[in-house]
Order: structure tokens, then C-alpha cells, then sequence
């Protein structure tokens, strides 16, 4: 391995530590921002899928080039949680295309933070962690220095301005446009995007063809804010979000249409007394809609239609407060959700009526959380921090249909059903330069998600399975310990951190050999129990140094390793994989070169349908040159065309082969 | 706007206690199939959809005099007869039960559909205060549109009729099922059996012969019906698989679906 750790450096992802209000948190944030003249990301117009690989403790599952994913600590989708501003989104899809973060554009945000575990996670119940994604405002410009404005403040006078950029890559000759503009004033700020991306098929190494891998995205937002007196202020934000005709070669359907519609009204509140500095209550609604298709599939063994459609409803209140060595936080919210999924099958024999069952039965999620924050600074180098969560959590099966479709399996179920669900997190920091130490401990419950809890016949191509929900499953527990060591001294960075989560009642489908299968195909059926507990290990090295003040080096290693009792192998499990980049940089130009890779994957679920990732290794390079009126941003990925799959890609589909891109951006 | 607010709640108020008050129409919902008539009385025959059908067929029947004048103490009694070119059968008929004044109900089971060269004729016996009369009509029988009904010989050397009753309206998740076995004595006589098991296994050939699990096999229950449960997972064209088990544990007639066994020789088929 040391051969490579010698190669090195510079991580495709910008990423920062976030900075010193919150010293006890290890999040990770990635800015998400295509202002900066000399942007650190390899490619400022990535989708926000390119910006979160990577960033702490976050993978992404790929099944073609759009969508990806989130895997928090080797935890997919329903043990982690995504949130807009706070607000939560629930996506449609009954496979997973749809992850909250593919309804989002770069344009639309400043920034993502991850939080590993239960570490700050103000959104509510998780196990693996959470990715709170922030918008992206001008805000108001403030006339004296020292102001609480939040965001980008634009300091002086009322200023108007905003940028174009527009993208294209070779690979999949994809083709990238959008502005974006503002407006900020003492009183009033408004901005508003656009971005369009358009992209055919792409070729993985050796110009190989991945059919079924376009996608169209049109995404448009608005924000603005209006000061109603002095630290009170009113902001609203609408995002809509439409994407057609999107290919996921690793399924055997694509997508017709994917839409979002999400939408807040929020109230601000700045020094409210002299113990509260800040109180927020937003109000928010959002729907979503998935449709697949596979009208695009020449050999399918039956047409079918699965749309899907959720409406989440929600609210929050958040206090903040603050004095010299104690800061809090308080959060009460709630949300209520619905969500539907279908499937009509056309049957291949002439006059036989089309098949329709529902894959969602209409559930209906109503959820209430109260969360408490506590930082306390002992001493100007040990600080602690205690978070304290408690959520009611109540599911129903709302639709007739759906529910007698479920009593089949479960004739004595009830429709409805109420849970609690605790979390508590602690965590020491003691900081003595150039030295820096965490520790924490955590415990955390969820509920089953929709799928788990009351899917009906959902198939999962990776282990070609219908999986069945159990709506008897118990909560799901995980206790953690977590722990970090840097140092930092003369350029020179070092970052050892690790999280050990042992989680109880753990989730996992399994077969039942005396059921039938529906999906035409499909290996058996499996149905959603628990283990009495699985083990996941996430650990990660990272090392930067600035040689010079224009040339740096980067590294990262990480490794993940989980299991279950009684079932072997967690699936996705990272295997031992590296970053290294070297940059240059100057004050009007920047470039890097980056090696990504990792080692086979020895550890895999083949019960899940996984095959060892093999090892790979590939090259990106890309450069950055600020002119007067534009900056342009080019590279190469992949620069040697290497075919490679990693774990993440699901049914190991290789990934893009060699692609050069250019953007340019111009602000005005 | 108040004021509809209140017309609307005494409206549904009243809505709400209006049925009990009104006693059900016996031949509400249903439709005149056939109407069998002599130099003396009509007898009308009413059937869900104003047809006869293969299957299991649950008859209304209304007796008046010819003009349509109510008739009472009535003693009615009933055979179908199949004349086909070379023979003549019966088939499993019910007993007729009086419902209420003139009205009475029962069933038959067809096993089959007239056409042109073969028919079916029904004889209609009764007394009217002590008073035998007699009535003997064609009635056409078409076939159903999906199988509801097995004529089959077992392995016992016997002949046997199983047909479906219900689910009529069939739903996604689990229907009660049920179901009417008959043996054949003689090309007349029909007995229902008791203590036997129909087993069934419902599959969508259309969908690489999924199946439902949870289903319960039909055995006697009350009167001359046997009683289960059918689960179906989602709408579409169904085959019920079934196999008929004496009360001994032999099976009689039907195959298990299993391997290169897709379907069994006997089934129901049900399709919404």
C-alpha cells in the first residue's frame, strides 16, 4: 500500500473543517459554492452528488451516471437522514432512485454538512449520520461591520449581480448552463437560479457504451428575504426540480419523470434576549414525484408502470443561545408525511386485464422530535458536548388497498403504530496545540422506514429479490463510540479518526423459502427481519502539507468493516481506498493532479448480491485559470481510460471512462 | 352558508335513518333471466346479470299467476336437463327455500353452455293448494367468461362437479372463498360430499406463475359449501390451481404446482 500512500494528493472534494463556533463537532462540510474565483472542488460544476463523495464519512451508491446514493458510514438510505434546511424530504421511489439530493442543484446551495453518527443531528432519528444541505442566499447587505447577518453577506450598500456559467464534458457529452442572480439590500434580498444539464450516454474505459445512461435536469430556485424590523426578518424558498428521461443502466428501469416541489416560509429572529441569540420557525411543504419507465428497454419480460409519490409537511422552531463557556441549542419539530407507491404490469397475453398492486400501501408518517444541544468549555482547552433527542414517530396504513394487500402476509396487523425513538450523544474535545483529541459516545434508535416497515414486493436487482416489509419490526438501536486525533503544525496536517457502531435489532432482509416471487425472474423473496445486532467500523486517515505556499499534498485512506450476527458480511463496505492530490496554486491559476483507488474488496455480502470490487487505480487532473472577464475550469478525468467498478456501483457497473471537461464561469 | 351547513347535516341525518325503516327488495340488484309460463302461472327467474352461466348460477324465483297477481303456498321443486344429441343430464341443483311470499331461492350449477344442436331445459314442479302443476321450458346457458366450473372423474372411479361460488367480486388481499362439490350418482342425480378438501394454489401464469402465500384450503362448512381463504396479491388474471383430496387423504384428481408442473388439470380462473 505504501506505494501509493507516496503517490499523492489532493482530494477531488473541497472540504473544510467547520470552523471554531462548534469546537466539540467533527462534522464535515463541503462548500457548495461556485463564487470563489480559485474553486478548490476539481469540478466546479459537478452535480452536488460529485461535491458529497468523499466528504467525511459519506460514499455514494451509483446505478448510472445521476441519483446517486448517499451511504453514511457504509449505512444506505434508511439509516441515514438528508435535510434540506432542515426540512425533510422523502423521496418516491420505491428503489431508492431518487435520494433527496438528486432533487437539489450546486446552484441551489452553499454548503453540505455531515454529521457522523448522532453527532448534531438536530433533523431527527438516525443511526448512521446525517447531511444537512444548506441554501445558498446572498442575504441582506449590512451597513456596519460586526452585523449577524447570516450567509454571504454582501457588506455596504444595496448591490445587484449574480453570474453565468455554462459546462460541458466529452465522456457523455454532457452539456451544462445556468445563471444566477441577486439582489441584496438592507431591507430585502432575493436571488434566483437556474441550471439545466443534458448528458447522452456514457462510455466507460475502452469507449465502451453504458446504454440506458442519459439524463435531462432543469432546476430552478428562489430565495429571498425581507427585514420586517431590526433582527427580525421573513424568508421564503421555493425549489423545483424536474428531471426526464434519466437512464440507471444498473436497474432494469429507467425514469420518465422525477419532480420536487419544496417550499419554506421561515420567521428569524436575532437577539431575542440576552440568553437567546437566535429563534427560528420555518414552515414547509414539499411533494415528490417518480415515475419509471421502461418504454426505452427493448427486452423487458413485462412492461410495467411504477409511479410513486410523496407530500411531507413539516415544521421547526430553533432556539440558539450562547454565553462565554456555553452554548445550546434547542429544537422542536415535526413533520407528517404520505407516501404512495404503485405498480401496473400489462400483461403479454392479449385481453388479460392489466395487473396493479401498490408497492407503498399509502403510509403515513407523522413524526415529533425534540432535540437539545449543550456545549460547555471547562476550560479554554476541554470542551464537552451532550445532545439529547426524543421523537414520537407514528406510521399508518392509510390506504384500504394497501393495507389488505399487506394483511395477506400479516392478517393480524393493525394499522397503525407508535413508537418512541431516544438519542443521546456526548463527546470531549481537548485541544492543546498542535494536538487535538475526540472522543465521543452515542446511542440512537429509528424506525423502520416505509420500505422495511410496509413495502410490498419490491425487488432489489442487486440480489434480484422481492423484499417484503414486516410492520412487527422492533426499533432499530446503535451504540456508538467514536474518536479523532489531528495535528496540525507548519503545514503539515494529520487526522486519524474512527467510529464503531454496534447496532441492535438491526434491519436486513431475509429469504423465505416458501414464498412466491413476482418479479419475472427474481431469485426469491425476502422478507425484512432483525439480527440481534451488527457491527460497522469506519475509519479514515487523512494528511495534507503545504510544501510551499504553492504547492500542497493530500491524502486520505479509509476502510470500513461491518457484520452481522448470524449473516456474514455487511454489503457495501468500504474496502480500503485512497486519495492522494497534488496541487498548485497561485492567485490566478491552479491545477492538481489526483489519484483515486483502492485495494480488491475482500469483505462482501454475496448474500446481498455483491461480487469482490476489484482493485483500481485512476487519474484525474484538472486546472484553473481566472481571467478578467470568466474563470475557466478544465480537466481531464480518468486520464488514462482505466474500466474499473468500485463497491459502491450497484450490479458493478463500470464507471465513466476517460472525460474531459471545461466550465466556465463568469460573475458580474 | 349556515343555513346549508344545517339542510346538508338534517339531510344526511335523515339519510342515516331512512333504511332501517325500508325492508330490503329480494329481487333488488337483480335481473329477469327467464320468465317460464303455463296455461296458469308465470314463474320468473332472476340471476345477478339476467343470464344463465356455467357455474354456479343462484336463482331467484317469483311465482304469480298470469297477470302477475301474487300466488301463495307454493311448493316448488326443480330439474335441469342438458339434452345433448345422444344423452340427457342433469345437474347439481340446490333444494328451493322460500325467501318470503312467492319469492323463493336456489341455485344451479351448469356444467356446461347450450348451443344450437344441444340445450338445456328446465322443469319446474309445484303444488298450489294441493294442486299439481308443471312447467318445462328451454333456458339458454352461456358459457362464463372465465372457468368457474370442473366436471371431472377422480380417482376413485367416481364423477365429480366443483365450483366456484365466491369471491363474485374479487379484491386485492385475502377473499373468502367458496365453493361447491358434487358427486355424480347418475346422469340425474347429484349429491353434495362432505368431509372432503379442496386444495388450491392461485397463480398469474402472466407473471412467471407467481403465487400468494397465507391461502387456506376449502373444506365443509355450514350447508353444502366449502369454505377458505384466497389471498391475491394484486389485480390481474388468476388461475386457481386444485386438487381434491377424499376424506381419506387421497388425492382424487388435480396435480401440485411445482417444477415442469405449471398448472393443475383442474382449476378456477378468476380475473379483475
Amino acid at each position: 500500500m505504501t506505494r501509493y500512500l507516496i503517490l499523492l494528493l489532493f482530494p477531488a472534494i473541497a472540504w473544510a473543517q467547520k470552523d471554531s463556533l462548534a469546537p466539540v463537532s467533527l462534522n464535515e462540510v463541503v462548500i457548495i459554492s461556485q463564487k470563489s474565483p480559485l474553486h478548490k472542488a476539481a469540478k466546479t460544476l459537478g452535480s452536488v452528488d460529485d461535491y458529497l463523495t468523499g466528504t467525511g464519512p459519506v460514499n455514494m451508491i451509483r446505478r448510472g451516471n445521476y441519483a446517486w446514493e448517499p451511504l453514511i458510514n457504509g449505512m444506505s438510505s434508511e439509516r441515514g437522514l438528508i435535510t434540506l434546511d432542515g426540512m425533510r424530504i422523502y423521496g418516491a421511489c420505491t428503489d431508492k432512485m431518487d435520494p433527496v439530493t438528486s432533487y437539489v442543484e450546486i446552484t441551489n446551495l452553499a454548503k453540505a454538512t455531515v454529521h457522523s453518527g448522532q453527532s448534531g443531528s438536530a433533523g431527527g432519528a438516525t443511526i448512521a449520520g446525517s447531511i444537512d444541505l444548506s441554501r445558498r442566499k446572498t442575504g441582506f447587505s449590512v451597513k456596519q461591520s460586526g452585523g449577524d447577518a447570516p450567509g454571504e453577506t454582501s457588506r455596504g450598500e444595496a448591490s445587484r449581480g449574480g453570474m453565468v456559467f455554462t459546462g460541458f464534458e466529452t465522456n457523455n457529452r454532457q452539456k451544462i448552463a445556468g445563471f444566477s442572480l441577486f439582489h441584496s439590500g438592507e431591507k430585502l434580498f432575493a436571488d434566483v437560479d437556474f441550471t439545466f444539464r443534458d448528458a447522452e450516454n456514457y462510455r466507460a474505459g475502452g469507449k465502451r457504451e453504458i446504454e440506458f445512461s442519459p439524463f435531462t435536469k432543469y432546476n430552478v430556485s428562489v430565495i429571498s428575504g425581507w427585514k420586517i424590523a431590526e433582527h427580525r426578518e421573513l424568508e421564503a424558498s421555493l425549489i423545483y426540480d424536474r428531471a426526464v428521461h434519466v437512464g440507471y443502466p444498473a436497474l432494469p428501469m429507467d425514469v420518465g419523470r422525477a419532480e420536487a416541489l419544496m417550499a419554506s416560509a421561515e420567521y428569524i429572529r436575532h437577539h431575542v434576549s440576552g440568553s437567546v441569540d437566535l429563534w427560528k420557525t420555518k414552515l414547509y411543504h414539499n411533494a415528490v414525484t417518480h415515475i419509471m419507465d421502461d418504454s426505452r428497454r427493448p427486452d423487458v419480460p413485462i412492461r410495467m408502470d411504477m409511479p410513486g409519490r410523496t407530500r411531507t409537511t413539516g415544521f421547526y422552531s430553533l432556539l440558539e443561545g450562547a454565553s462565554p463557556r456555553h452554548s445550546w441549542k434547542m429544537n422542536l419539530s415535526g413533520h407528517t408525511n404520505y407516501s404512495l407507491a404503485e405498480m401496473t404490469m400489462f400483461s403479454n397475453t392479449p385481453g388479460e386485464k392489466e395487473m396493479f398492486m401498490l408497492t407503498w400501501p399509502g403510509v403515513s408518517t407523522q413524526y415529533l422530535d425534540l432535540y437539545r444541544e449543550d456545549t460547555f468549555h471547562f476550560t479554554g482547552k476541554t470542551a464537552v458536548a451532550l445532545n439529547l433527542g426524543l421523537a414520537a414517530h407514528h406510521n399508518r396504513v392509510g390506504n384500504l388497498f394497501g393495507l389488505e394487500s399487506l394483511r395477506i402476509f400479516y392478517p393480524a396487523m393493525s394499522q397503525g403504530k407508535t413508537r418512541t425513538l431516544k438519542r443521546i450523544s456526548s463527546s470531549v474535545q481537548h485541544r492543546n496545540h498542535p494536538l487535538t483529541l475526540n472522543f465521543g459516545l452515542a446511542y440512537g434508535e429509528r424506525a423502520p422506514g416505509v420500505s422495511e416497515g410496509y413495502g410490498f414486493y419490491l425487488f432489489n436487482s442487486f440480489d434480484r429479490f422481492d423484499y417484503i416489509g414486516n410492520p412487527d419490526l422492533k426499533n432499530e438501536k446503535s451504540a456508538e463510540v467514536n474518536a479523532a486525533a489531528s495535528f496540525k503544525r507548519n503545514g503539515f496536517s494529520v487526522k486519524l479518526s474512527g467510529a464503531y457502531f454496534h447496532i441492535l435489532d438491526y434491519i436486513i432482509g431475509k429469504p423465505d423459502l416458501t414464498l412466491s416471487t413476482m418479479t419475472i425472474g427474481a431469485s426469491g423473496v425476502k422478507i425484512y427481519e432483525q439480527l440481534p445486532y451488527a457491527q460497522i467500523m469506519s475509519t479514515d486517515l487523512e494528511m495534507s502539507y503545504r510544501f510551499t505556499p504553492q504547492w500542497s499534498w493530500r491524502g486520505r485512506l479509509s476502510y470500513q468493516r461491518g457484520s452481522g450476527k448470524g449473516a456474514g458480511n455487511l454489503p457495501l463496505m468500504q474496502p480500503l481506498t485512497y486519495v492522494s492530490g497534488l496541487a498548485f496554486s497561485t492567485g490566478k491559476y491552479a491545477a492538481e493532479l489526483t489519484l483515486n483507488g483502492a485495494a480488491q474488496q475482500k469483505y462482501f455480502s454475496a448474500g446481498f448480491g455483491e461480487t469482490p470490487a476489484s482493485a483500481y487505480r485512476v487519474i484525474h487532473l484538472s486546472g484553473t485559470a481566472k481571467f478578467r472577464l470568466f474563470q475557466l475550469k478544465a480537466g481531464v478525468e480518468n486520464l488514462l481510460d482505466a474500466y474499473y467498478s468500485t463497491y459502491t456501483d450497484w450490479n458493478r457497473i463500470p464507471r465513466m471512462g476517460r472525460n474531459v471537461f471545461f466550465n466556465v464561469i463568469r460573475s458580474f | 352558508m349556515k343555513n346549508i351547513t344545517c339542510m346538508v347535516l338534517v339531510c344526511l341525518l335523515l339519510a342515516g335513518c331512512t333504511p332501517e325503516e325500508i325492508t330490503a327488495d329480494p329481487l333488488e340488484g337483480l335481473r329477469l333471466a327467464a320468465t317460464l309460463q303455463n296455461t296458469t302461472h308465470k314463474i320468473g327467474l332472476y340471476t345477478p346479470d339476467g343470464k344463465f352461466q356455467t357455474g354456479y348460477n343462484p336463482i331467484t324465483l317469483k311465482v304469480t299467476d298470469l297477470n302477475g297477481g301474487p300466488v301463495e303456498n307454493v311448493l316448488l321443486t326443480w330439474s335441469p336437463v342438458m339434452h345433448m344429441q345422444n344423452m340427457s343430464h342433469g345437474c347439481p341443483a340446490s333444494a328451493l327455500s322460500l325467501l318470503e311470499n312467492t319469492i323463493y331461492r336456489g341455485y344451479l350449477v351448469f356444467q356446461m353452455a347450450s348451443n344450437t344442436s344441444e340445450y338445456w331445459e328446465l322443469t319446474l314442479k309445484y303444488t298450489v293448494n294441493d294442486r299439481e302443476y308443471s312447467v318445462t321450458e328451454k333456458i339458454p346457458v352461456v358459457e362464463s367468461a372465465r372457468r368457474v366450473v370442473q366436471s371431472f372423474q377422480g380417482t376413485d372411479g367416481n364423477r365429480y362437479i366443483a365450483a366456484l361460488t365466491e369471491p363474485t367480486s374479487p379484491k386485492v388481499g385475502t377473499n373468502p372463498m367458496k365453493a361447491l362439490i358434487y358427486r355424480m350418482e347418475s346422469m340425474t342425480k347429484f349429491t353434495p360430499v362432505k368431509g372432503y378438501t379442496l386444495k388450491i394454489d392461485p397463480r398469474m401464469p402472466g407473471m412467471g406463475n407467481h403465487s400468494s402465500p397465507n391461502n387456506v384450503d376449502l373444506t365443509s362448512g355450514e350447508n353444502d359449501f366449502y369454505e377458505g381463504k384466497l389471498n391475491l396479491t394484486m389485480t390481474g388474471y388468476w388461475k386457481i390451481n386444485l386438487r381434491l383430496e377424499a376424506p381419506d387423504g387421497r388425492i382424487l384428481k388435480g396435480e401440485a404446482v411445482s417444477g415442469n408442473t405449471e398448472a393443475s388439470s383442474i382449476f378456477f380462473e378468476t380475473e379483475f
